[in-house]
């Protein structure tokens, strides 16, 4: 990902007007760019913020990432020198953050396919004339979505909690905040809040369905799951694609569900995820190595969920 | 990536919601009642597992510290809801309602001039031909991709070089920007937001950004409404962000403040308490945003997932 930001680390700010300077060259025929200044009213306050608050963040984890801190003597003062790319060395040989990246990585296996498959199953429940009461119940799948993560687990810690839960019948047999079973419990707090907001998406996209089109499939006698499985779901695919890209990032990028956790179970550990790993490696502190650990996490990130991205278009395609 | 841009004339059809499926109705006659059946069960046995932890947290609200173990723990004993919400509020000088507010203004103020400026810039992309038009959109479509957590350690290191860690700008700066909102903003406006209507505010003699704010702005607040919301939610939900940005407690956002007092519950127990009433009513204000504005967002939605 360096090659690119590197490259467009100064693009928003002047892409509006500067390349018009450039383009001018190749292209003979010179049209006129009309509203420049509404043009620039409107892009750059955007573009500013922008390049500010994620461009610049993204070249500064760079360049963070290829200092390493070097000491005169054993208490000499620090002082940060370029060391190439002896962080990354350093993020590639860490044990525990390659678990941990493993940790979230079989949590997404697991855990996406079944929010996304409940979400689809609801989503079509919801469009089908099988159901009554729709209303009522979009709603309350949706409610959990207004849970915040953090407070989504603090009261899912509670329930799970032996003494404390509603169901202790249940929680006093099975240790939900075991180190085998925390993971699937954390698992459940992310499905129990993300359902209802993927549902929607995926409901969303079949209202937008013309209704004529399975109309017909209707008329030759085919039932509900027939037109689920044969109409609607092909043409909502790129809704659920959507949903599991945001899905996959977040997965890799979990923090607060487990950070909160910590509290609970003591078998979450300061590198139970990538984003916890940062957090911990920061407040060492030790910048250098955990904007190393962000800036491959980040690639890490893009390159699945692009990966997914043109894995699905292939298939779409054929 | 530019495959993920949904053709801008297409979406059209996204914006028009459910009207026209109405007359399905009378049609479900015809459906057997064993699936109508199964169908409800499904989402009955379902609506219990969404519910009741938020019900039976309303309940764990309601009691009393002597009642919480003792009593039925989903049904309530003496309701004591209100005394418990006294309680909080008077805890430490008010610090919780000092954290609401806190969360009201990083999400209220960050979600609104958010939204002004991705709708403003997803417009000009949408609307007018320059050149880098497509460069700048992908490079926030781009932006999308790269997940809000990635930036917040990056954030934390160039705002520590300027001291300005720990104030409430760290938090609510990088709120602002909202690449889903210029996205989403552009698709909206190129297909709701008519050339011939411009065209007639130019012939009137109305500026650029004139027109915008007084009459395209008025086709794009599906648009804009959906984006303010999902920017609210993101920024209210927040954690890495304030986690790592904020020492002083007057400046947390309510998840943090609840989050630290529930890794302090075992030095000092009657925290238990506030926390899962501070929780119950952290959630309050999202869902009544929600209800309110149901309408909008729900075919602002369609917009953003129609290809």
């Amino acid at each position: 990902m360096s090659a690119p930001a590197a490259s467009l680390t100064d693009a928003p700010g002047r892409a509006a007007r500067p390349s018009k300077s450039r383009d001018r060259k190749p292209r003979a025929p010179k049209v006129r760019v009309q509203h420049t200044g509404a043009i620039l009213a409107f892009v750059l306050p955007f573009g500013i913020l922008f390049g500010l608050f994620y461009l610049v963040p993204i070249g500064y984890a760079i360049y963070e990432s290829l200092l390493v801190i070097k000491r005169e003597g054993t208490f000499g003062a620090a002082t940060e020198v370029f060391g190439g790319f002896s962080q990354y060395i350093l993020v590639f040989q860490n044990g525990p953050f390659w678990q941990s990246i493993g940790r979230v990585l079989m949590f997404g296996v697991v855990q996406v396919p079944i929010m996304l498959g409940l979400a689809l199953l609801f989503a079509l429940l919801l469009d089908s004339p099988l159901l009554r009461g729709k209303r009522f119940f979009r709603l309350a799948f949706f409610v959990p979505y207004a849970v915040p993560g953090v407070i989504a687990a603090i009261m899912w810690g509670y329930l799970y909690s032996p003494n404390l839960s509603p169901f202790s019948a249940v929680t006093e047999n099975v240790n939900f905040l075991s180190a085998d079973l925390v993971l699937w419990s954390i698992a459940n707090v992310v499905t129990w809040v993300y359902v209802g907001y993927n549902m929607l998406i995926i409901y969303s996209a079949l209202l937008a369905i013309p209704t004529e089109l399975y109309e017909a499939a209707r008329l030759d006698g085919a039932g509900q799951m027939r037109i689920a499985w044969s109409v609607k779901i092909p043409l909502i695919m790129p809704a659920i694609v959507l949903t599991a890209i945001f899905s996959i990032i977040g997965t890799l990028q979990l923090l607060a569900e487990p950070q909160v956790f910590r509290s609970f179970s003591s078998a979450v550990t300061s590198t139970f995820t990538p984003n916890l790993t940062v957090y911990t490696t920061s407040s060492i502190p030790n910048v250098n190595l955990a904007a190393a650990f962000s800036v491959v996490l980040a690639v890490a990130t893009f390159i699945l969920s692009f990966t997914f991205l043109k894995f699905t278009q292939r298939k779409e395609a054929k | 990536m530019s495959t993920m841009i949904p053709a801008p004339a297409q979406p059209a059809r996204g914006i028009r919601p459910a009207q026209s499926k109405t007359p399905k109705a009378p049609l479900a006659q015809r459906e057997s009642p064993f699936a109508r059946g199964g169908a409800l069960i499904v989402m009955g046995v379902f609506t219990l597992y969404f519910l009741v932890p938020i019900w039976w947290l309303l309940v764990a609200a309601s009691k009393n510290r002597s009642q919480f173990n003792t009593t039925n723990p989903l049904w309530f004993a003496d309701f004591s809801l209100f005394e418990n919400i006294g309680n909080l509020v008077a805890y430490r000088d008010g610090v919780y309602l000092k954290w609401m507010l806190n969360s009201a203004l990083y999400a209220g103020g960050g979600a609104a001039i958010g939204t002004i400026i991705a709708g403003m810039c997803g417009y000009a992309l949408a609307k007018y031909r320059f050149p880098g038009r497509e460069l700048i959109f992908n490079v926030v479509l781009g932006g999308v991709l790269v997940p809000a957590t990635a930036l917040a350690l990056p954030l934390f290191l160039i705002f520590s070089q300027i001291s300005l860690t720990n104030t409430f700008w760290s938090v609510f700066l990088p709120s602002l920007v909202s690449p889903f909102g210029v996205y989403l903003a552009r698709i909206y406006a190129s297909a709701s937001v008519p050339d011939e209507l411009i065209e007639a505010a130019r012939l009137d003699g109305a500026g650029e950004v004139r027109t915008f704010f007084t009459v395209s702005v008025r086709m794009m607040v599906p648009a804009l409404v959906t984006v303010f919301l999902f920017q609210f939610v993101a920024i209210w939900n927040n954690f890495f962000l304030p986690l790592i940005m904020l020492r002083d407690e007057t400046l947390f956002p309510v998840t943090l403040g609840l989050y630290a007092w529930n890794s302090q519950v075992n030095q000092i127990p009657v925290l238990r308490d506030y926390v899962l009433i501070g929780a119950l009513l952290s959630i309050i204000p999202l869902i009544i945003i929600f209800l309110l504005l149901q309408r909008f967002w729900r075919n602002g939605l369609s917009a953003g997932s129609v290809k």
